[in-house]
């Protein structure tokens, strides 16, 4: 099939950027999304253009370098990872636009290249358990009830994507942070830094100029690990009772 | 960080008195002894303790508190929304995959209530406002507005708003203040959209009963 | 064979203490020299990659107060490729009180690998496997559990005790996500620096000793110089030299190889692990080759039509007209057989023209009768997240239509030589994880990657490394010192080199010719023949890489395609060198397969009179004669056998 790609061109952080279209040629329907860009770029570099740089890595779901906003839907039109959307899921003649995440807290560095340090930085105010090495209980010193360790699973599957503020009309990262909150709130060895790490991480979303969130669930809607949108409100209990209990804000 | 919290127990705060104002807004069915019975009552309530007009006092510095705290959350987390995805970072094309209605017309929707209010105290509150006539009678008050037509179609249009502000407002202070848990997410949506829909057709049926005549 | 090579001086692991096996690593340990804390903080480490290997030993030697500073390619520590790690981690815990230890992981272990690993370091990681449970779950890794609370155990990849812990098919993302967080919390705590997507270009050695890397900062293009007491590589495996693996695209040697190239010892570069059920290639724009459970051969059953170029629905073939080849061939064993034997046997039904798919390169993989058998909710309980993807990758619903598979390059034993301590060659440069050669000889077992690469990082370095470092710390350098200027210039000189050449061929279609010549002649099987032939078609491939490639663009921006050039190169230098281990070492072992050494019945044959040693190779210059160094391998406590699956 034959698609056109309207593409978001940006040379560097501070250039202004645009959409450029292109014409994408004999395309499987069986190649995923990326291998379709890889195409584009082969042929972009061979007539002596520069390709469309663009994040990836482990390309099947699970690094969480991957994403791009396609035609207006964080990943795509199917809930998953940009590579592993495939190219079936258009039609011949389509015009697809293809943008970067936006946000301010996602700068773009190149093309459809953005920085998602402030993910990082969210972790490093408080989005661990500290256990220095060497210092372990026996791992059966403390049992966790099989529906608790389930939930902090579900929570702890969250790639870092970043489709969530992609698809956020506040550009919000809260369910990113409340995934990571929700993931050691819900274990026992994260209890005794709950209420300071909820606080400490939630003040750092905010520093970070993320939106504040309004409890609109496009970013449930588009999460490529489904992480369900009552995380938020685990992290608003966690927040209300660690604020009422006296942490400092 | 607490601002989220505040404009859910202000909006939870407004609710309730929705709730109560819609209930008294109903004795209008008693004729005009009951209403305007109903009416006094409201200023005298909790006498001798309070003064006259003590309660309806209180009552109204607490709405105008949530009213105000509600506000100023919204337009600063409306300005951080907007600092978040500045100008020149704006998708070309966006589109939502699940949001309501509701949700969409929030902040402007929030507005046109704001307005309303205003609108609707001029009107039947002081009463500086008065199509239909002029009147000491709380119930002759309503009943000179709501025979003109397009009285009548300025509180749909704004109950509208309000209905669709309530639906998401409902849903999301709840989910704010922690209630939204897994499995519930379902239900919490239907309750709010029962209740803001109990809300605006609980406001709207006195006007339409003025129109179509059956209060006269 | 000897004009590909010399035979040099061979070589030995001084490190490893002598003595019962069970007692080496407390030997070890005790007689390792110690840094005092306060002294700890004057001392300065460089860790490249943030891999299970990386990030554990940067978070870990961070606590302990050292200066880490932290590199790597991607944007976050996070999406290191352990993270695509589906299936386990073993560890001896015997939590199912079903006969398993610490010398029963070990002997697996050494048995897996063929007899080609060393029994003291295998032993060393049975014994810390343990501790690593403990240590994931204090950190928050939400391991699979029990009702009752308790971890749940699996057995895995064909072990007889249930010892590899799990969470759910994502044990590699937990457990990463877990050192990525210590990780994070050492860097809140200013004790790591770190720097994403910087990429290691080369090593600094000064008075023999490592001192330092030089990197490119990936988004503005400068190259910068950093120093430090000793220089850990934590850049994880090579498989990406095939073009087409389960390995991330970024995945590369660069840092062993540049590492390689000033002295370190790369050993046992051809032995690569091929795992069997991967989704078969559906086109060449096939960028990347996705690895499912092997579990699915627990009840699905293999099978390619009897006839070649048999092309129908593969539901309109009649039972009597099907070859259930593995069941046929290994009546025992059937679908269950290793690794490498389901995986070579899949190669040779396609090689008879009978594999199934586009390019007749698959084979079926059928749950008809498993479905019949348990019922369709119990195959998609046990199967369902499995068959979502591969019928997300194919578009085929494999509840009705057979799946394909074929074997995909997976894991790379091999990898730059390191004594007891993870010491390379060269003083003071560390290898841990995949990128060294050291635990699982010629073969790695299931669910053992992710044990090894947290048990160099959080255990073993971090107790060995001080050894090196309390004799540091080591005169002062600036970027004026010769050898750093002339590692930077080096890589200047190499990046403008790319940049100028302007030819009329893209990287990667030189990487996917190099990943054929390497699929071809040096994958699932290898032959005497086949190497001479690849060997002389990388060098021409190399030759026409430096004068055609094209790269576009500057080096003073985010530049991708540069990015791989420079990754590239090194990999056909590394294909070279595998081609020649490979042809050096002419018997079967674990993931090598010469096809001049096997049994009658075609199975693998070593020979462990000539070939029970390490080979490892000194580099002396591109295209020049590689230096072989052996170090031979004694084993006093497993015997050394033949397996059979028949």
């Amino acid at each position: 099939m034959n698609i056109t790609l309207r593409v978001w061109r940006q040379k560097s952080r501070d250039d202004e950027g645009r959409m450029v279209t292109y014409q994408v040629e004999d395309v499987s329907p069986d190649m995923s999304f990326l291998e379709m860009l890889d195409v584009l770029n082969e042929k972009l570099t061979l007539d002596g253009h520069e390709p469309v740089a663009f994040d990836h890595d482990c390309r099947e779901g699970i690094c969480g370098a991957c994403g791009v906003v396609i035609n207006g839907v964080a990943h795509g039109p199917e809930t998953t990872t940009t590579c592993q959307l495939h190219m079936r899921s258009f039609k011949d003649g389509d015009v697809i636009d293809v943008e970067p995440w936006r946000a301010k807290a996602f700068p773009v560095i190149k093309d459809l290249v953005v920085d998602r340090g402030a993910f990082d930085r969210i972790i490093q105010a408080g989005g661990y358990i500290s256990a220095p090495t060497g210092t372990a209980p026996d791992a059966h010193a403390m049992p966790v009830p099989k529906a608790d360790a389930d939930r902090a699973f579900d929570a702890a599957t969250c790639i870092g994507c970043g489709a969530c503020v992609a698809a956020c009309p506040n550009a919000s990262g809260m369910l990113f942070t409340a995934a990571k909150v929700t993931h050691l709130g819900m274990l026992p060895q994260g209890q005794p830094e709950r209420a300071a790490r909820v606080v400490k991480m939630v003040n750092q979303h905010d520093e970070e100029d993320f939106g504040g969130c309004t409890n609109i669930g496009e970013c449930a809607a588009v999460c490529p690990k489904g992480i369900p949108l009552d995380t938020i409100s685990q992290l608003n209990r966690d927040l209300l009772g660690s604020l009422a209990s006296g942490n400092p804000k | 960080m607490a601002l989220k919290a505040a404009m859910a127990v202000t909006g939870a705060i407004l609710v309730l008195f929705l709730i109560a104002h819609m209930y008294g807004n109903l004795m209008i069915f008693g004729g005009p002894q009951t209403f305007d019975t109903y009416s006094a009552h409201l200023r005298e309530l909790g006498e001798p303790m309070l003064p006259y007009e003590g309660f309806l006092w209180i009552m109204r510095v607490v709405l105008l508190a949530s009213v105000l705290v509600h506000a100023y959350a919204a337009v600063t987390l409306w300005m951080r929304a907007r600092r978040a995805r500045p100008a020149g970072q704006r998708y070309h094309t966006k589109k939502s995959v699940q949001r309501s209605y509701a949700s969409y017309t929030m902040r402007w929707g929030g507005v046109v209530v704001v307005l309303f209010v205003i609108y609707h105290i001029l009107h039947l509150t002081t009463n500086d406002i008065a199509p239909g006539g002029a009147s000491a009678s709380p119930y002759e008050r309503v009943v000179n507005g709501f025979q003109i037509w397009w009285v009548v179609l300025s509180y749909v249009i704004a109950l509208a708003a309000v209905g669709f502000h309530l639906r998401h407002g409902i849903w999301s202070a709840v989910a704010t203040l922690g209630g939204n848990r897994a499995g519930r997410q379902r239900s919490l949506n239907i309750i709010a959209t029962g209740l803001s829909l109990v809300v605006t057709i609980g406001f709207l049926i006195p006007p339409f009963a003025v129109l179509l005549g059956l209060v006269k | 064979m000897t004009e590909l090579y010399i035979e040099g001086a061979p070589i030995k692991d001084e490190k490893a203490p002598e003595g019962p096996i069970e007692q080496r690593w407390d030997k070890r340990r005790f007689s390792a020299k110690l840094v005092n804390p306060a002294n700890r903080r004057k001392l300065s480490v460089i860790i490249v990659g943030t891999g299970l290997a990386g990030a554990s030993a940067a978070a870990t030697l961070g606590e302990a107060g050292y200066q880490v500073t932290s590199f790597c390619y991607q944007d976050s520590p996070r999406r290191a490729h352990s993270i695509a790690a589906q299936g386990g981690i073993n560890a001896a815990k015997n939590y199912r009180n079903d006969g398993d230890s610490i010398y029963r992981l070990f002997y697996d272990t050494v048995k897996g690998g063929d007899f080609r690993s060393r029994e003291s370091n295998v032993y060393r990681l049975a014994q810390v496997s343990v501790e690593i449970i403990d240590q994931c779950v204090a950190q928050g890794v939400p391991f699979a559990r029990e009702y009752g609370g308790l971890l749940d155990n699996r057995s895995f990849g064909g072990v007889q005790v249930s010892r590899t812990f799990y969470a759910r098919g994502q044990t590699g993302q937990q457990l990463l996500i877990g050192a990525y967080q210590a990780l994070e919390r050492q860097i809140a705590a200013g004790t790591v620096r770190m720097h994403t997507r910087h990429e290691m270009l080369e090593l600094i050695v000064v008075d023999g000793r490592a001192r330092g890397v030089i990197v490119r900062d990936m988004v503005s293009g400068e190259i910068e110089t950093h120093f430090a007491d000793a220089v850990v590589l934590a850049s994880g495996g090579y498989g990406n030299v095939f073009f087409l693996s389960t390995n991330a695209m970024g995945c590369n040697v660069t840092a062993t190889w540049r590492a390689h190239r000033k002295g370190a010892l790369f050993a046992n570069p051809c032995y690569t692990q091929i795992h069997p059920t991967c989704i078969p290639v559906s086109g060449d724009y096939q960028s990347k080759l996705t690895l499912m459970s092997e579990s699915l051969r627990n009840d699905g059953r293999i099978w390619v039509p009897k006839e070649a170029g048999d092309d129908r629905d593969p539901r309109q073939i009649p039972e009597e007209e099907r070859d259930y080849y593995l069941e046929r061939i290994y009546p025992s064993f059937g679908n269950l057989v290793p690794r490498d034997i389901a995986s070579r046997a899949a190669k040779n039904v396609c090689d008879e023209g009978r594999g199934v798919g586009p390019g007749g390169l698959g084979v079926y993989l059928d749950f008809a009768d498993a479905i019949k058998r348990m019922g369709l909710p119990a195959v998609e309980a046990k199967y369902g997240n499995l068959f979502d993807m591969y019928q997300r990758i194919t578009g085929e619903n494999p509840y009705e239509v057979p799946m394909r598979i074929y074997p995909a390059v997976h894991y790379t034993m091999g990898g730059l030589w390191v004594d007891y301590d993870l010491q390379s060659t060269i003083p003071g440069l560390f290898v841990t994880g995949e990128a060294n050669f050291s635990d699982h000889g010629a073969n790695r077992l299931g669910a053992s990657a992710l044990m090894q690469g947290l048990a160099d990082g959080y255990f073993v370095l971090p107790n060995t490394i001080n050894d090196y470092l309390a004799s540091g710390p080591f005169e002062s350098l600036d970027e004026n010192t010769p050898e750093a200027k002339e590692a930077a210039d080096a890589v200047r000189a190499r990046i403008d080199k790319l940049l100028s050449v302007n030819g009329n061929r893209t990287v990667d279609s030189f990487h996917k010719e190099l990943g054929h010549i390497m699929w071809d002649y040096c994958g699932m099987e290898r032959s005497e023949e086949g190497l001479r032939k690849a060997i002389e078609r990388i060098r021409e491939l190399r030759d026409e890489f430096w004068q055609n490639v094209k790269v576009t663009g500057t080096n003073e921006e985010l530049n991708q395609a540069l990015e791989k050039a420079g990754r590239v190169a090194d990999f056909f230098e590394l294909a070279e060198l595998m081609c020649i281990d490979a042809l050096h070492r002419r018997e079967s072992c674990g993931g090598h397969f010469r096809a001049e050494s096997q049994t009658e019945d075609g199975e693998a044959l070593r020979h462990d009179d000539e070939f029970a040693y390490v080979a490892a190779w000194e580099f002396t210059g591109t295209g020049e004669q590689p230096v072989l160094h052996k170090e031979n391998l004694e084993y006093e406590y497993v015997e050394m056998k033949q397996r059979s699956y028949k």
